[in-house]
């Protein structure tokens, strides 16, 4: 699969989320590109891009792994194709 | 930090604000289809859809996966029906309703459309049979669609055929009774219709169209009045202004996906509508951004001019970030399908004529109201002539999708369930138009249609 991807984790902070969610991108093969966070009224929020180019499983696959991470942490997790954010802030 | 707040927005836009893609449908033309024998042009049509929507569904799935931004409706129009079952000895219809029904139920869309027939200037044979055959096809058929283009800047308005609709949705009405008359939520009477509108019920694939396409259309209500709550008070332009930015970015995210489906599937994207639609659901209403720009509810005075605002800023904010806008373009404003126009008329505030009145500056027209199943097939036709002029005069689309509910009447609600809704009967005026109906022949063309 070509491109990159958005991954967002808001929820309560807490001790180790960037290990459990950068465990599960390598597991995949799926290499971080930016980590970004912030504490938005006292939420955590955390965003990744990540490039896709030699992900060994299908998106969906990826996505239903890093939901079910999400559950288990009491977190939102999810992963969106970067795309859809150039195309709806820029010009 | 910038691209952080973008991310955030446009998940907030998503899930709290229901941003989505309203539908993808894929036009399919049916002229190849054509054919002397009905049994062989019908078969011809099943397979070309199937052939061609065959991924349909499931590429929108993905898109809606890797996106993360819902697409709520995958569906089909084709070229009218008339024209297509005209070439046969056919003397009714209703078969072909039945292939489209099942061709849509095979490729796993909700809604095709394009049972329809074009007769703002008289009827040709297939046309008649077609008009006859809809009341039968709306009732035994779930997921076919129609509509009948009977007016235009350029024609006129065609009171025959007028007249005509009038008796054919108080048919509709009466053999789709057990289900609050549900046939006629499918079915919408135009003036002006567009070749390439890829929204349900009036969509269909017009002539010059190509071999297939894929129109897209949007929605995204809730955003605009999210949007239009970090200005309160402000003077109007700056609405409008926030209107526009937030149209432009509903606007882009329908044409990435456009782009994508049409890449995926190999065929050519078409248009993008940039509509507001609404949905039942509390928060995509259309209506409550009326009341966010300052008015106690729909209906009260002020709404049009509301009204002429948004869909005209709508259309400003989405121009700029599509290249390939079609379709209707602009604010729907569907009686059963907005939680905020229900509420409306429930507590009074908004009534037929006030809708009328909406509708000359809206983008379609007088869309699902229920009104009293009694009411006469000329009272129907009235509002429709009365649809059709505002239309004609001012040289735009627009529509009458009224379902007289039989059995029901002012006081009582009628539920058509998911996104349909449900609505208060509407009270119509007692007075009639019969007379006037009956006249019959074509009303000309307007003075300045002669722009050649």
């Amino acid at each position: 699969m070509e491109g990159k991807g958005i991954i967002t984790v808001v929820g309560k902070d807490k001790v180790g989320i960037i290990y459990s969610v950068t465990r599960v991108l390598a597991e995949n093969n799926v290499n971080v590109e930016d980590i970004s966070q912030t504490i938005l009224q006292d939420y955590f929020t955390m965003m990744m891009m990540v490039n896709l180019s030699s992900v060994s499983c299908e998106f969906n696959k990826l996505q239903e792994i890093l939901e079910d991470l999400g559950k288990e942490l009491g977190l939102s997790i999810r992963i969106q194709r970067e795309e859809i954010f150039n195309y709806m802030h820029e010009i | 930090m910038k691209r952080q707040k973008n991310v955030l927005e446009t998940i907030h836009m998503i899930d709290k604000e229901k941003l989505d893609i309203r539908t993808i449908t894929m036009g399919i033309s049916l002229m190849d289809c054509i054919d002397g024998d009905g049994e062989k042009a019908r078969q011809k049509i099943y397979d070309k859809i199937t052939r061609y929507a065959e991924n349909l569904v499931k590429v929108g799935n993905q898109i809606e996966t890797e996106y993360g931004i819902p697409i709520i409706n995958k569906r089909i129009s084709v070229t009218p029906i008339s024209l297509i079952a005209g070439a046969s000895s056919d003397t009714d219809y209703v078969a072909y309703a039945r292939i489209l029904d099942k061709a849509a139920r095979e490729v796993g869309v909700n809604f095709i459309g394009g049972f329809s027939a074009l007769v703002q200037k008289g009827f040709a044979k297939g046309d008649r049979i077609l008009i006859d055959s809809i009341p039968q096809a709306l009732s035994e058929t779930e997921r076919v669609c129609s509509s009948v283009n009977l007016a235009s800047s350029k024609a006129g308005i065609n009171l025959d055929a007028v007249a005509q609709m009038g008796k054919i949705i108080k048919e509709t009405a009466v053999l789709t009774k057990d289900n609050d008359s549900i046939g006629c939520a499918k079915l919408v009477v135009f003036a002006n219709a567009v070749d390439d509108n890829p929204f349900m019920a009036g969509a269909f694939h017009g002539v010059g169209e190509p071999e297939a396409v894929i129109n897209v259309g949007v929605s995204g209500p809730g955003t605009v009045k999210r949007a239009l709550e970090k200005v309160k008070g402000q003077p109007i332009q700056e609405v409008s202004e926030n209107i526009k930015k937030t149209a432009f970015k509903i606007t882009r995210a329908g044409q990435l996906v456009g782009n994508e489906v049409s890449r995926r599937l190999d065929v050519p994207f078409g248009i993008l509508d940039l509509s507001l639609a609404p949905t039942p659901e509390v928060g995509d209403s259309v209506a409550r951004i009326f009341e966010e720009i300052g008015l106690g509810a729909a209906g009260a005075h002020g709404t049009t001019a509301a009204l002429a605002l948004l869909n005209d800023a709508v259309k400003k904010g989405g121009i700029m970030a599509s290249s390939s806008v079609g379709g209707l373009s602009g604010a729907f404003i569907p009686v059963s399908e907005d939680e905020g126009m229900i509420s409306a008329v429930q507590n009074g505030a908004l009534t037929f004529d006030k809708l009328e009145a909406m509708t000359s500056v809206c983008s379609v027209g007088l869309d699902m109201i229920a009104i009293p199943g009694d009411t006469p097939d000329t009272t129907i036709s009235g509002m429709i002539a009365d649809e059709a002029a505002i239309g004609v005069i001012n040289n735009k689309t627009t529509a009458v999708r009224v379902i007289p509910v039989q059995g029901k009447d002012v006081g009582d609600t009628a539920e058509f369930g998911g996104l349909l809704g449900y609505a208060p009967i509407l009270p119509v005026s007692k007075f009639s138009s019969a007379d006037f109906i009956n006249r019959g022949g074509r009303i000309p063309a307007p003075i300045h249609s002669f722009k050649n």
